[in-house]
């Protein structure tokens, strides 16, 4: 096989996408800058789809060597790759959305109840004792409550 | 979460004690923290009974069907009243450290 007829621009574009789709959950996800608009990725998104029309555009074009299989196989990766895309969109614009509306939850001015959960250690800690336990040898002036998904 | 263990002494020092809480075992919190470096507070809430008290439960959303949190933060100040909450219409957007340290400014000495 000779490496000038690979089409390269079709096989970085395939790769691109696939590389694109994770590096949201395993790097752009860690800042929030990157996080809250995928913009990085969708740039990435663009420069991938550009690869595969090139790569699409040698496929079909007239002077391409086993040009049945050549379109075949180029078709193959473009769809693929839209449907990586596509999924992409779904996951983040759509599936992220999919929350319970916690009407209610507490409201600003209410006032919260007090719990009682275990840490990290097993040791029963209550939401009182948060909010009273000195912090740096001063008395908190809040307790910020994050809830999460969890599974990790 | 890592955005407010990188602001914690700043969260600190404004009187902020930020707390996690899921309903993962005490033990994978702990795996959690210990990979992630978090040294705020982690709670297990195993049977979601405070999140369902504070009505952030998503019903059957967990890997095998449990009900688990959606993503919520709530700014408790000393008297144990809400100041400020952030119930996010994303998944993916989360509160950030800016806007706990914007919020922490206004609560009184």
């Amino acid at each position: 096989m000779n490496i000038r007829r690979i089409n390269w621009p079709l096989w970085l574009g395939f790769l691109l996408t696939l590389g694109t789709f994770l590096s949201y959950f395993f790097i752009f996800v860690w800042f929030p800058f990157t996080r809250d608009f995928p913009w990085a990725n969708l740039v990435l998104f663009v420069i991938a789809g550009a690869l595969l029309f090139m790569g699409l555009r040698r496929a079909f074009a007239s002077d391409c060597p086993h040009r049945t299989r050549s379109r075949i196989i180029s078709s193959i990766v473009s769809v693929v790759s839209v449907a990586v895309f596509a999924m992409f969109v779904f996951v983040i614009f759509i599936g992220g959305r999919w929350l319970p509306a916690s009407k209610g939850a507490p409201q600003v001015g209410q006032r919260v109840p007090d719990f009682s959960l275990p840490d990290t250690s097993g040791k029963q800690v209550s939401l009182n004792e948060l909010l009273t336990t000195p912090i740096n040898g001063k008395a908190p002036k809040g307790v910020l409550l994050m809830f999460y998904r969890g599974y990790w | 979460m890592r955005g407010i263990e990188r602001s914690l002494s700043k969260l600190n020092e404004v009187g902020i004690r930020p707390v996690a809480i899921s309903i993962d075992t005490t033990e994978d919190s702990r795996n959690l923290a210990q990979s992630q470096g978090y040294t705020f507070p982690i709670l297990s809430d195993r049977n979601a009974e405070v999140i369902r008290r504070y009505d952030v439960v998503h019903t059957k959303a967990g890997i095998n069907g449990e009900d688990i949190a959606r993503p919520a933060e709530f700014l408790v100040d000393s008297s144990g009243t809400v100041r400020w909450i952030h119930l996010t219409e994303n998944y993916w957007i989360r509160a950030t450290p800016e806007q706990v340290l914007e919020v922490a400014q206004q609560l009184g000495r």
